[in-house]
């Protein structure tokens, strides 16, 4: 057998990677990448797109803590009212999308796929920068269609078992990735969310600490930007809330959610504070 | 490599004719190919599969804590390669390939075992016709039921892409013959995890004189009770507990 035949065995078996795999075998289902999608000559308002609104990401003493409205919005409209955005990626790690929602949503898909595959070939997980790393990429390719207003920009955050803390990190359009120390918020009610937890934000905080940080930041937001959904009372729809430690990725129920949520209005409406 | 007789066109340097190619039976290469691929199996060691109250067990003897003979393939899909190393690592990866991208564009309950058994079969067969050598594997997929009246499924795929669908215990390897004979005997419906596996080891050494200790063996289950994934290891430490040895 010629070297160019065993190397091609080599390449063919070495790839872990099920995006790598996509591309080849059926690139009808891979996201299109920008460098092969054909030009729009007039491409759709992004109006007309549901976009994703708030979320965040803040450490706290056992890991972090992800959270996100439920709301979807296409330009003045309401598109979603019960919209999940912040998906497990894999059992020690989490995404929350902001932006175009659909393309989002494929890229989170994609994500957790990569990361399962990944796990399931090599029989062994990929580090928390490998995983930050492969994300980025994936945003990368979304580039062009950014470009015309469908950008996708996650949180991702995640326990790191070599070091025993949760890290997150936040990312720009082209794929850039920043690692964030303590909180980050992403959407169109960041701002808000952010200069929330930048004065309610404390080192070493408790879990229980940490969830009211976080609903009073995604209750600001709600509040000052007009995209985002606040908790509904009415129709019992509140905020989603994930924990990753060092014990995996854990839901915070909707009931202890609902119950700090009232705590924290009734706070505001009797000191007459939040307004 | 100069004056090695077998290397094509030595024949004409040195003058002689090309030979003939011999005649054989396609009954004969079938044959041969079939003893050659059974012998290599025969080689390896075994592995059994039961079904438990909880879902489906699979052991095997397997010193090596690295080099793994079981895998997870999906959620409720587990796979056991016995044989050449290689070929059936080889199939095992070309398994989790198929099922993660048929989960990806249709969801995640449309991968089947079944499809898979087939897929797997197919496979065999046609490089046990084409190829000058056949794979010297058995492999096994098997699917955990979700509960409510579906029932587990557990395929045994052999080396020329036979496939037979089995029942309560399987086993495949060298001693596969005398392990389902041994557990036809002593399998019983619906065992707690720890007596299947007492009786998985056991019947792994029916032929051999000596015991398991876990660190002869590979083990794990899917496991019905567990969320989505339902494949699941289980560590040295946890196999010495439920096999009641002393550590």
């Amino acid at each position: 057998m010629n070297d160019e035949r065993w190397q091609h065995l080599f390449r063919d078996y070495g790839t872990s990677s099920f995006s790598e795999l996509l591309r080849r075998d059926s690139p009808h289902l891979f996201p299109t990448p920008a460098a092969t999608r054909p030009p729009v000559e007039h491409p759709a308002p992004p109006e007309a797109v549901p976009h994703g609104t708030t979320v965040l990401a803040l450490r706290y003493r056992d890991g972090v803590i992800m959270a996100g409205d439920r709301q979807a919005t296409a330009g003045y409209q309401v598109a979603s009212r019960r919209i999940e955005k912040i998906f497990k990626a894999d059992d020690l790690s989490g995404v929350g999308i902001a932006g175009a929602a659909g393309p989002a949503m494929e890229m989170a898909k994609l994500f957790q796929t990569e990361l399962e595959h990944y796990e399931k070939v090599e029989g062994d997980n990929l580090s928390l920068d490998g995983k930050a790393n492969k994300l980025g990429q994936m945003i990368r390719m979304n580039l062009q269609a950014a470009m015309m207003g469908l950008a996708v920009v996650p949180i991702f955050a995640g326990f790191d078992e070599k070091v025993g803390v949760g890290r997150l990190f936040k990312y720009d359009i082209t794929g850039g990735r920043y690692e964030e120390k303590d909180y980050d918020a992403q959407g169109s009610g960041s701002k808000d969310a952010r200069d929330s937890l930048k004065k309610l934000w404390k080192r070493d905080m408790g879990r229980d600490e940490a969830l009211r940080v976080t609903l009073e930041a995604l209750i600001d937001a709600a509040d000052e930007d007009v995209g985002t959904g606040g908790p509904d009372l009415v129709r019992g729809i509140f905020p989603s809330v994930k924990t990753i430690t060092r014990s995996g990725f854990g839901e915070v129920a909707d009931d202890e959610v609902k119950r700090v949520c009232e705590t924290i209005l009734a706070d505001r409406a009797r000191t007459g504070n939040g307004g | 490599m100069r004056d090695d007789p077998g290397r094509p066109g030595a024949h004409r340097e040195r003058g002689l004719s090309v030979p003939l190619p011999y005649y054989v039976s396609p009954e004969q290469m079938m044959k041969d190919k079939a003893e050659y691929a059974r012998k290599g199996i025969s080689r390896g060691r075994s592995i059994v599969t039961l079904e438990i109250r909880d879902g489906i067990l699979l052991v095997a003897e397997n010193p090596s804590t690295l080099l793994h003979k079981i895998s997870e393939i999906y959620d409720r899909i587990a796979f056991a390669g016995v044989g050449k190393y290689n070929e059936f690592e080889n199939l095992r990866i070309a398994g989790i390939r198929h099922a993660d991208i048929k989960g990806y564009s249709y969801s995640r309950g449309d991968v089947t075992a079944k499809a898979l058994a087939n897929a797997y079969s197919q496979a065999l067969g046609n490089i046990f016709t084409q190829d000058i050598k056949p794979f010297e594997v058995e492999v096994l997929v098997a699917e955990v039921a979700e509960g409510n009246g579906s029932r587990n499924e557990i395929y045994h795929i052999l080396y020329d892409g036979t496939i037979e669908d089995e029942r309560n215990y399987a086993a495949m390897g060298g001693q596969a013959d005398e392990i389902r004979r041994f557990l036809k005997d002593h399998y019983r419906d619906a065992l707690p995890l720890d007596e299947a596996l007492q009786l998985g080891v056991r019947s792994l050494t029916v032929t051999q004189n000596k015991t398991l200790s876990e660190r002869d063996l590979e083990v794990a289950v899917l496991d019905r009770t567990k969320e989505r994934r339902k494949f699941r290891r289980i560590p040295p430490e946890a196999l010495s507990q439920l096999l009641g040895t002393p550590r």
